[in-house]
């Protein structure tokens, strides 16, 4: 095997100093030292999104907030993951996710084993700090093995990138945009007529709340099998 | 096929001289204010009707683009040979192609829709970008090379080296006129100064400002400008491609910009090795959809590729991974209207227009309370109040006007009190507010200003892509917060929470769009706070 | 030491929460030593009195009569606990939003009654439904929130012993939203 020249970058994340090879995300490069930079929309093995916002962190010489899941490290730079600013927009961005659907956490599915649910927890957010709008959608029930309620979810597209990017099949978009976006199947069909789904679940499986889940099961029951795709995208990058 | 200098010169001089042999020019708008009163067919009808009358001889009617007086359409223009200066008609009827034909044989007069040509409104304004508007046919390219159209390329293609015509923008301090204000120049050097076999120039003319209308004129007054000024783009940066985006509203804009490519190409001034130089340039048209966001760099690329147009994180920027992962420049229309001037005029001239730190003119489209609206273009560094008094003629009624919005949605609002501050990038920013891309809506004592702020606001709203967060629901939020201000129905921890929102929304979204969506509602909050104040409910 | 007045209500909630306060058994005792329960659903006291240190309550709001309440428990109490999801997020009450009080009435006074006599919904005595039920900080300051559904009794004692004491607590540590 040819060795490549793997350059590496020395950097400092909240006074830590750590390295990643130069290609690396802040993200990435957290990740493998420990430090928990709090993130809803990015997924292993993706393509970063940038769109939740969760990420976001201070980098030394300027005020402007980054997301760590697309931002490229840079030598000598120096990132704050925790300033007081960004706890307190990190809270109030969580609580927007919360009150823009409709998240009833005691009777879903994924109670307990939700994402969102862990990073309120996290976060210390135990109340939403702006007025739920509760904009409404209609629930897919059409697949005979899947449920997609919308109602749940917070648009973090993982699951149009999977079907994308990891079954190739592209059966999932986003229709519409601002706050009545939503991700459909195909020309906005149900779940069952849909001609490019393979059926694969591999949506649900990422999907990091109770808006994808699987037929019979009931509240607190949805347990999703995130690391099969994890795995997945590994062994065929290593092919 | 126009293969050098001399060719074009050549043309210029045939037109001239043909025109030279009337004695009259009828120059009728057909910009789309006055085309939607019927001007075309009153451009038509006149010169049926010189036909019929044997006047064609000596007098000649044509379509021209818009001069700026959109409130007095429709406008026509006389133009007698040998004098100095046309007279101008407004308010004229599509009916009235007699009238003009009387005028042509000197049996009646128009008195009563002369217009005084020596008001503040025309001479205090100084036309680059829309100097040709009003007096050329944008359907004839010869008409347009008459006026001067690609000297400047030739100049370009026969006595420069791109790292010229780079060093010329640059020095001539000019800054992008879409919003940003960044600098041309350096823009365009670093993707030169990218290695990359295919590389793209991009003209921005998807205009999404409410009320906003300057690039259109460009676009349908004078397309020729913003074809050259990408031409001598993709010189100075080694691109020979270039798109134009613009959205699928402005039908009479692709109408002319389509009808000025096809022309272009076919006299070799677009093309393989245009005008035997080993430059090839071409350029395709695009059309948006009209999202607003659409505007934004990164979501008019993944448009013109195809995709849903969503913006993305920046960087990568543009200059190393813009269109189909090229080097890309994006400029909006009004920016790349002001290159061939420069070009032919020099860095210098241009840098004695405006105020160093904001070089040249910027186009305006005035609306709202004041008296001329339409369009105007003044050097920068005029005062704000000179702009709206002096050219914009003041208040259209009989109240006092108590603020100025500028920058659209991404802007803020100036009340009557600072209007003396000095109309360029800094002087706006400083107070809050920004240039943007041109809009300038007057607003008098009967407005109110936290209304005026949910406008904005649920104008981003509902222009959100939805892609991130604060953006997506922060501005839905802001617009339920700002009903309740108007509804006077809000309480104290709701203040707070707009204050708090509008720094998180500014703070964390994605793209310009959610970024400056906060700034109608910080600037009114800064000027006009009292009248937040009397929305809270006292329980 | 002096000792807490509190009151405790149940607005739109399923009484849950209040039984879990019920569950803290032994440790009632314990609190006790704290507080008087100077009204609550557990007390016979008609009219909420007018000098409260702290009041839990537990539900949304769905009513006018709610909004009624819930100003009238904020000029009167120096402190608010919103006890369980209903009062912190509206949680299943606030269910309704998904479909309109519109429909919801419709299913309840006519699609799920044999007969409805009057052919109206009712006008008196029930109070009138809100357009859309919202958590008690949608409509006045609230100092406490303490999520759950219904919130542990574990978490209810740390969280009131913590309040009286006037000392500083976690709360994301004892409970969360659907606890
Ligand atoms: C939401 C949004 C909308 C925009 N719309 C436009 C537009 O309609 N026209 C334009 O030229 N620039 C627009 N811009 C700015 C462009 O992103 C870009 O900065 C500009 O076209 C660059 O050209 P310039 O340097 O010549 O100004 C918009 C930016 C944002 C964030
Ligand atoms: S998806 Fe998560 S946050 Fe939403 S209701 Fe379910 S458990 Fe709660
Ligand atoms: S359905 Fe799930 S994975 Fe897909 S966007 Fe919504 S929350 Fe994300
Ligand atoms: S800021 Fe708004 S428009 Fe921009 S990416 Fe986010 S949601 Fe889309
Ligand atoms: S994880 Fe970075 S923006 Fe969502």
């Amino acid at each position: 095997m040819i060795k490549e020249k793997v350059r590496v970058k020395t950097f400092k994340i909240d006074g830590i100093d750590v390295t990643g090879q130069s290609n690396a995300t802040l993200l990435e490069v957290a990740n493998e030292h420990g430090i928990k930079i709090p993130t809803l929309c990015y997924f292993e093995g993706l393509t970063p999104a940038g769109a939740c916002r969760m990420c976001l962190v201070e980098v030394e010489g300027s005020d402007k907030l980054i997301p760590a899941c697309t931002a490229k490290i840079k030598e000598g730079m120096e990132v704050t993951t925790n300033s007081e600013r960004i706890k307190s927009h990190r809270k109030m961005i969580l609580s927007m996710i919360f009150a823009e659907r409709t998240h009833t956490c005691s009777v879903c599915v994924s109670n307990g084993h939700c994402e969102l649910q862990d990073q309120a927890v996290d976060l210390g957010l135990d109340h939403s700090e702006v007025p739920y709008i509760h904009k409404v959608f209609e629930i897919d029930a059409s697949h005979k093995e899947y449920i997609y309620d919308p109602n749940r979810c917070i648009l973090c597209t993982r699951c149009v990138r999977v079907c994308d990017e990891v079954e190739g099949a592209h059966a999932l978009d986003i229709l519409s945009r601002g706050i009545d976006a939503k991700i459909i199947h195909d020309m906005d069909e149900p779940w069952a007529l849909s001609e490019s789904c393979t059926s694969c679940g591999k949506c649900v499986h990422v999907c990091p709340t109770g808006s994808l889940f699987e037929k019979g099961v009931s509240a607190t029951e949805m347990v999703k099998k995130k690391s099969i795709i994890t795995n997945l995208i590994k062994t065929r990058k290593e092919r | 096929m126009i293969e050098s200098l001399e060719d074009l010169n050549e043309i210029a001089q045939k037109k001239l001289c043909a025109q030279g042999d009337c004695e009259d020019e009828i120059r009728v708008c057909i910009g789309s204010s006055c085309a939607s009163l019927g001007s075309e067919d009153l451009s038509k009808e006149i010169a049926q009707k010189m036909e019929q009358e044997g006047l064609q001889k000596r007098c000649r009617v044509k379509g021209v683009g818009c001069n700026g007086l959109c409130s007095e359409a429709i406008l026509v223009s006389h133009q007698k040979k040998g004098a100095t200066s046309e007279d101008l008609y407004t308010n004229i009827e599509a009916s009235q192609a007699d009238d003009f034909i009387a005028l042509l044989q000197n049996k009646k007069d128009l008195k009563e829709k002369l217009y005084d040509l020596q008001q503040a409104f025309f001479f205090k304004q100084k036309k680059i970008v829309l100097e040709n508007a009003g007096y050329i046919d944008p359907n004839d390219i010869e008409d347009a090379i008459a006026h001067g159209a690609y000297q400047a390329l030739f100049k370009v293609l026969d006595t420069m080296e791109p790292k010229d015509v780079l060093d010329e923008i640059k020095q001539s301090g000019l800054r992008g006129r879409g919003g940003g204000g960044y600098p041309t120049g350096l823009k365009w050097e670093s993707v030169a100064k990218v290695h990359s076999d295919t590389k793209y120039i991009i003209c921005n003319g998807d205009e999404g400002d409410p009320g906003a209308f300057m690039d259109r004129a460009v676009m349908e007054a004078d397309p020729h400008k913003v074809l050259e000024g990408m031409s001598i783009a993709g010189f100075a940066c080694g691109a020979s491609q270039g798109f134009i985006y613009v959205r699928a509203e402005y039908p009479i804009a692709v109408e002319k910009l389509t009808k000025a490519i096809k022309q272009a190409r076919k006299y070799g001034l677009l093309g393989k090795n245009i005008g035997e130089s080993g430059f090839s340039f071409d350029i395709d048209i695009r059309l948006g959809g009209g999202a607003f966001v659409c505007g934004e760099a990164t979501a008019l690329i993944a448009s013109i590729e195809g995709g849903r147009g969503n913006p993305r994180q920046k960087p990568p920027h543009l200059s190393d991974h813009g269109l189909f992962a090229q080097p890309t420049v994006l400029n909006n229309v009004e920016t790349l209207a002001n290159i061939a001037p420069i070009i032919q005029k020099g860095a210098e001239w241009f840098k004695n227009i405006g105020i160093p730190s904001s070089t040249g003119t910027k186009v305006f489209a005035l609306t709202g309370h004041i008296k001329n609206t339409g369009l105007v273009e003044i050097p920068m560094g005029m005062s704000l109040r000179e702009l709206v008094y002096d050219v914009g003629g003041g208040a259209s009624g009989e109240k006092a006007i108590k603020a100025i919005q500028t920058g659209g949605p991404s802007g803020g609002c100036i009340p009557e009190e600072h209007l003396d501050i000095s109309v360029d990038y800094d002087s706006l920013k400083k107070i809050g507010s920004i240039m943007g891309s041109g809009g300038l809506i007057v607003m008098d004592e009967s407005s109110n200003m936290v209304e005026v702020a949910r406008f904005f606001m649920d104008f981003c709203r509902s222009e959100s892509c939805g892609k991130c967060v604060p953006c997506r629901v922060g501005t839905t939020e802001l617009t339920d917060l700002l009903d309740k201000f108007v509804a006077k129905k809000a309480s104290k921890s709701d203040y707070e929470l707009l204050k708090n929102m509008c720094e998180v929304v500014k703070e964390s979204s994605l793209c310009g769009l959610g970024q400056t969506a906060p700034n109608p509602v910080l600037s009114t909050l800064k000027y006009f706070e009292e009248e937040y104040l009397e929305g809270i409910a006292d329980d | 030491m002096k000792k807490a007045r509190v009151a405790t209500i149940w607005l739109d909630g399923c009484s849950g929460c209040h039984m879990s306060f019920l569950d803290m058994d032994e440790r009632l005792v314990e609190l006790s030593e704290y507080m008087d329960v100077v009204y609550s659903p557990y007390v016979d006291q008609k009219e909420f009195p007018s000098d409260v240190d702290l009041t839990i309550v537990e539900g949304a709001l769905s009513t006018d009569h709610d909004i009624e309440m819930i100003k009238k428990i904020r000029k009167n109490s120096k402190k608010i606990l919103a006890l369980g999801d209903c009062a912190v997020t509206g949680n299943i009450s606030a269910m309704k939003n998904l479909f309109g009080t519109e429909a919801v009435m419709q299913k309840a006074y006519f699609d799920l009654v044999d007969h409805n006599e009057s052919g109206k919904y009712p006008q008196e005595i029930v109070p009138t439904l809100l357009d859309k039920v919202i958590p008690l900080n949608e409509a006045v300051d609230i100092d406490y929130f303490v999520p759950g559904c219904p919130t542990p009794a574990d978490a209810i004692y740390e969280v009131l012993k913590a309040v009286l004491e006037g000392k500083e607590i976690n709360i994301s540590e004892l409970t969360r939203f659907g606890k």
